[in-house]
């Protein structure tokens, strides 16, 4: 035990971002962002569509190359061209908004696939892990049907285990309730808080305004490629300061959506 | 049941009998048509003695039937040499890798000129053309080499079907793969192939049906088979019914396979949820 009255070391964010810059052709959709994640810390990202929330978590899983600045991953700069990004996205999850799961697999293939390609696990052996992972989600019942005899929540289930069956270190979840029908939002989100509950790291972009301010440790609203607000969720929420903030808030709460 | 819905199937029912019965006298309308009027033309007793001589078409027939094996092998062993090269020449013009350029360029050579020449010239031109280099007897046989244009030219073909197929692929499925950290190599193999070959199996049938059929080219370098065969059939017999018993053989195999392509189709459409609008 140490008897300094504060930590040694600086707290070192899990992730973060540093003057992020991105466009698609003269369009600007990320325009210098900063972010910092510790680990453990569950990031909303509010904003209109084309505020840029999904292409900033592309770029942070290197999906989209960024054009300038740093994504750093536990202290190493990971948008330094050059880099191999296969084995920094073994460590990033990602689940997307349209599930993106393999059609021509079983649900546990689904699972199963990334550890065995990627890790080289045995076939049985992922197999095995993918039926546990699918137990925790309450899925394995459905292990050996394909995606599309599923539900849509029980698809988005079945993607979000498909990421933790590689076991991230940070996972990046894309308006994943977005494609679903309202009553299937319920049993995704639930999967989401027992992540929050175990202390997944998660970034995640949204349209959930009531979930977001459950769940969140902070959320940041995004508005023409720029972080304009970030804060707590009681504050973002109820008393934003940004004009714009506030515009988005009032036309999500005349949507009735919050 | 309600009383609306047995109306509905007795209006189904009456409009199913309708139907039958309009096709089935158009049906017996037209062939009667061709029955009658055909043999009416002047030349009918002539073409019937040169087409449709019965003894001819028995005494034939056999012989046609083992040329026709020849077709069949040439068919057996060049379709896996056309599968794998055409993979290759898809793969090929899916890099995007700069270093890899001149393979992306051989690839859209390769389908522009094979593509843009006729089978049959291309069977002279490599038939011909490669044993004149002077090559040893075993290599110098037209059936080697009939059958490596019969590859190089449908690779082309199948070739774009393949590479149609990998694009039809959605990018989701590239970005689901990707993200769980599997290299590009990866993605193609477990992910993107698997899928595209589902989607290509109904345009690589009638591909494979056109190649039963070229086939019969490579009898315009020498090999014995079943044109040729009728060929000679004709010159002995001066008749050409060997020719209509040859067309006979060929539907036998083509007929079954065109079905084949046609219900992968409509298999491939119900799964994927397209209807027809009536």
């Amino acid at each position: 035990m140490s008897d300094e009255p504060f930590p040694l070391r600086p707290v070192e964010s899990k992730l973060s971002l540093r003057g992020v810059r991105k466009s698609f052709g003269s369009t600007v959709v990320l325009d210098s962002i900063d972010l910092d994640v510790a680990e453990g810390d569950v990031i909303t990202l509010i904003g209109a569509s084309g505020s840029g929330k999904s292409t900033l978590l592309r770029c942070v899983n290197l999906l989209e190359p960024t054009d300038d600045g740093q994504v750093i991953l536990d202290g190493v700069d990971i948008a330094e061209p050059g880099l191999d990004p296969d084995p920094i996205r073994r460590r990033i999850g990602m689940v997307f908004q349209s599930f993106n799961l393999f059609p021509h697999m079983s649900v546990v293939d689904n699972v199963a696939i990334g550890p065995r390609k990627v890790r080289g696990v045995d076939k049985s052996e992922a197999r095995r892990a993918g039926l546990e992972m699918l137990t925790r989600l309450g899925l394995a019942d459905r292990a050996d049907a394909y995606p599309d005899q599923l539900s849509g929540g029980q698809q988005q289930r079945v993607a979000i285990a498909r990421s933790l069956a590689m076991n991230p270190e940070v996972l990046l979840l894309d308006e994943i309730t977005s494609a679903l029908d309202p009553e299937l939002v319920g049993e995704v989100l639930d999967v989401v808080r027992g992540l929050k509950a175990a202390g997944m790291t998660m970034l995640f972009a949204t349209h959930e305004m009531a979930f977001a301010r459950e769940i969140s440790d902070r959320v940041c609203f995004l508005h023409q490629g720029r972080i304009l607000e970030e804060g707590a969720p009681s504050q973002i929420f109820e008393s934003p300061t940004e004009a714009r903030t506030q515009a988005f808030l009032q036309r999500v709460i005349d949507a009735g959506r919050l | 049941m309600s009383d609306r819905s047995t109306r509905r199937e007795r209006y189904e029912r009456a409009r199913r009998r309708r139907s039958v019965a309009i096709a089935t006298i158009s049906t017996i309308a037209v062939v009667g048509a061709l029955v009658i009027l055909v043999p009416l033309t002047p030349g009918w007793e002539r073409v019937r003695q040169a087409f449709f001589d019965g003894d001819v078409f028995v005494e034939t027939f056999p012989g046609l039937l083992s040329a026709f094996w020849l077709d069949v092998q040439i068919l057996l062993w060049s379709t896996p040499f056309i599968l794998i090269v055409s993979l290759l020449i898809a793969l090929a013009r899916n890099t995007r890798s700069p270093a890899l350029f001149p393979l992306r360029a051989f690839a859209v050579i390769y389908t522009d000129v094979l593509r843009g020449i006729p089978v049959i010239l291309l069977v002279f031109l490599i038939g011909f053309g490669v044993p004149a280099l002077g090559l040893s007897r075993t290599w110098a046989n037209p059936l080697i080499w009939g059958s490596v244009t019969l590859v190089l030219s449908y690779s082309a073909y199948t070739a774009e079907i393949i590479r149609a197929g990998i694009d039809a692929v959605h990018e989701s499925q590239r970005a689901g793969a990707r993200s769980l950290g599997m290299t590009s190599s990866q993605t193609m193999r477990s992910v993107v192939l698997p899928q595209a070959y589902r989607k290509i199996v109904p345009p690589m049938m009638n591909t494979f049906v056109s190649l039963q059929k070229d086939v019969a080219l490579v009898s315009l370098i020498g090999p014995v088979e079943i044109l040729r065969q009728a060929g000679i059939d004709k010159a002995t017999y001066a008749n050409f019914t060997p020719y209509v018993a040859a067309s006979l053989i060929f539907l036998a195999l083509t007929i079954p396979c065109t079905r084949l392509a046609d219900w992968a189709l409509a298999r491939q459409r119900a799964r994927t949820g397209a209807t027809t609008i009536a």
